[in-house]
């Protein structure tokens, strides 16, 4: 490993490789084989694997715990952190915790509200934003300090990543978003699921045109659709998604037994139209509740092997 | 203004039924404007209690008072006579009248008949919005006059997060995305400036979380 990379996904990136990274959602228990099992079907055919934090704000496996158990199988582990349910004194001390398990990455999030989830009558938290957040874990690893300045006897060096989304309004304002959170300390960055192509490549177009990615590694999110109701169901249902009509038109007109098939052929059409953005560094696919179909779809995007590190 | 919305009749004539005399306090300021507690919703309060009680066969007596404000020594007293002829006080002030009237009258029971919602204003008729949280440090100056720490439901400081989409809050299509309202209005002034730097997180002390407040006004002191 490069002494001076942090993480192997770092790794990967500063290699200049089209990186790949998956989404592992933990369980709705304690089971630990739930995670290992879905590590499984990710291990050789991405470079890290991103774990939610309480995704839809459904109580779930805390993602430290699951990004341990992933990080024992050999994995790397990209952990989520959002603003939610924390106060700033829980997330430095479940940083630090964090780093201490040998955990490398972190993506930072706001949060998706709690009156998504099952139990909307619960508090949140959000003492600090994502952009605090970011520029919290920067200060942590850069200059070893707390929040109050304290200095640690150990810094915590994290990859530090955060969530783009150019699908979500005003869209004029999400370049300045962008360029706030590479400001705040931002390694990498996850974007929210591309269908929208268009919008897409304009938001690179004014990302690029400000040298935001000359700064940043961009990650093209990317999530097959499994059925026309899957689709039209992100599209109104999910915040901050866009699928455009003639998407959901092309996942209806062919027969139901099909439309998986027609999915995984759309993704591997973005994931190539993707590849040719210039400042598009990797996608992370989405694989929602499918992780079966990661290798097929990666070995039929030709992007086997993954490079070791 | 304190906006509160009356408690439902059910939940009122449950936590009056013990008492046989009982005197209904309206609130003549915040809660009047926000149509929860003023001299007409005491009345028609009132009327509504007699009849629900009537129709069990329970004989209540029901007394009805308004005062300007139940938050201040100066008008609560007007009400003392008429406290001290009942056994249990409805206050259909805010919370803060309601705890004025209690240390007021330490023997008494004073019972809440309206919950307090927020501090907001009246958006247009029949819709009232919270506006402030009184986290107790305004930044309004930074945000155009839009305050994200209320009306961005995750009180976002540094822009808006991926849920908003057409104007609106991933949480409800009902609600503003308070920071499509920061740019509209930021772009208007011609400080978007202000949204490109960074905004450190919130000193929440000033805030409920440092504890309950206080304010000491030594000018004010005799």
């Amino acid at each position: 490993m490069n002494s001076t990379s942090i993480s192997g996904l770092q790794q990967v990136l500063e290699g200049g490789d089209f990186a790949v990274t998956a989404e592992c959602g933990p369980p709705r228990g304690a089971n630990t084989q739930v995670v290992q099992k879905k590590g499984e079907l990710l291990r050789g055919n991405v470079d890290a694997v991103n774990v939610t934090d309480n995704q839809t704000a459904i109580v779930r496996m805390s993602s430290i715990a699951a990004s341990a158990s992933l990080l024992q199988m050999g994995l790397e582990p990209v952990m989520q952190m959002v603003c939610r349910d924390r106060n700033r004194i829980a997330l430095q001390s479940d940083i630090l915790g964090a780093y201490a398990l040998g955990l490398r990455n972190i993506l930072c999030l706001s949060g998706d509200h709690q009156s998504f989830g099952s139990q909307p009558d619960s508090m949140n938290v959000f003492d600090i934003d994502s952009m605090n957040l970011i520029r919290m874990v920067r200060t942590m690893r850069d200059d070893g300090l707390d929040m109050s300045g304290f200095k640690l006897d150990q810094a915590p060096r994290m990859f530090i990543g955060a969530a783009a989304n150019p699908f979500a309004d005003p869209f004029e304002y999400r370049v300045i978003r962008l360029a706030k959170k590479i400001e705040a300390g931002a390694d990498f960055i996850q974007t929210q699921c591309i269908y929208n192509m268009d919008r897409f490549k304009e938001w690179m177009h004014m990302a690029r045109e400000e040298g935001l990615t000359e700064k940043v590694y961009i990650l093209a999110g990317v999530t097959p659709l499994k059925s026309v109701g899957m689709a039209r169901f992100m599209d109104s249902k999910v915040a901050g998604m866009d699928i455009p009509e003639e998407t959901i038109q092309r996942m209806a007109s062919v027969p139901k037994e099909n439309a998986a098939a027609e999915g995984i052929k759309i993704c591997l059409e973005t994931i190539a139209e993707l590849r040719d953005i210039q400042g598009v560094s990797g996608i992370h696919l989405m694989a929602i509740e499918w992780e079966e179909k990661v290798a097929e779809i990666i070995e039929a995007a030709n992007l086997l092997p993954r490079p070791a590190f | 203004m304190i906006v509160g919305e009356q408690k439902p009749i059910a939940e009122i004539k449950a936590m009056v039924a013990p008492y046989n005399k009982v005197l209904i306090l309206g609130c003549g300021t915040c809660v009047k404007t926000c149509f929860a507690g003023g001299e007409d919703e005491a009345a028609v309060l009132t009327s509504a209690l007699r009849l629900a009680f009537k129709k069990d066969g329970k004989n209540i007596e029901i007394e009805t008072q308004t005062i300007e404000r139940q938050c201040e020594d100066g008008f609560i007293k007007e009400s003392a006579a008429a406290v001290s002829r009942n056994e249990a006080v409805l206050s259909l002030a805010c919370g803060a009248g309601v705890q004025d009237m209690a240390r007021r009258f330490p023997v008494t029971p004073v019972l809440p008949g309206v919950n307090t919602t927020f501090i907001g204003v009246l958006e247009k008729q029949g819709l009232f919005t919270e506006e402030c949280l009184g986290c107790g440090h305004c930044e309004l100056a930074v945000f155009g006059g839009v305050c994200p720490v209320t009306r961005c439901s995750k009180k976002l400081l540094n822009g808006p997060c991926g849920g908003s989409r057409d104007g609106k809050c991933e949480i409800s299509p009902d609600t503003d995305c308070a920071w499509q309202l920061i740019i509209a209005r930021l772009t208007a002034l011609g400080q978007m400036d202000n949204l490109r730097t960074y905004i450190p997180p919130k000193d929440w002390r000033t805030s409920h979380a440092g504890g309950p407040r206080k304010l000491v006004r030594e000018d004010h002191i005799i």
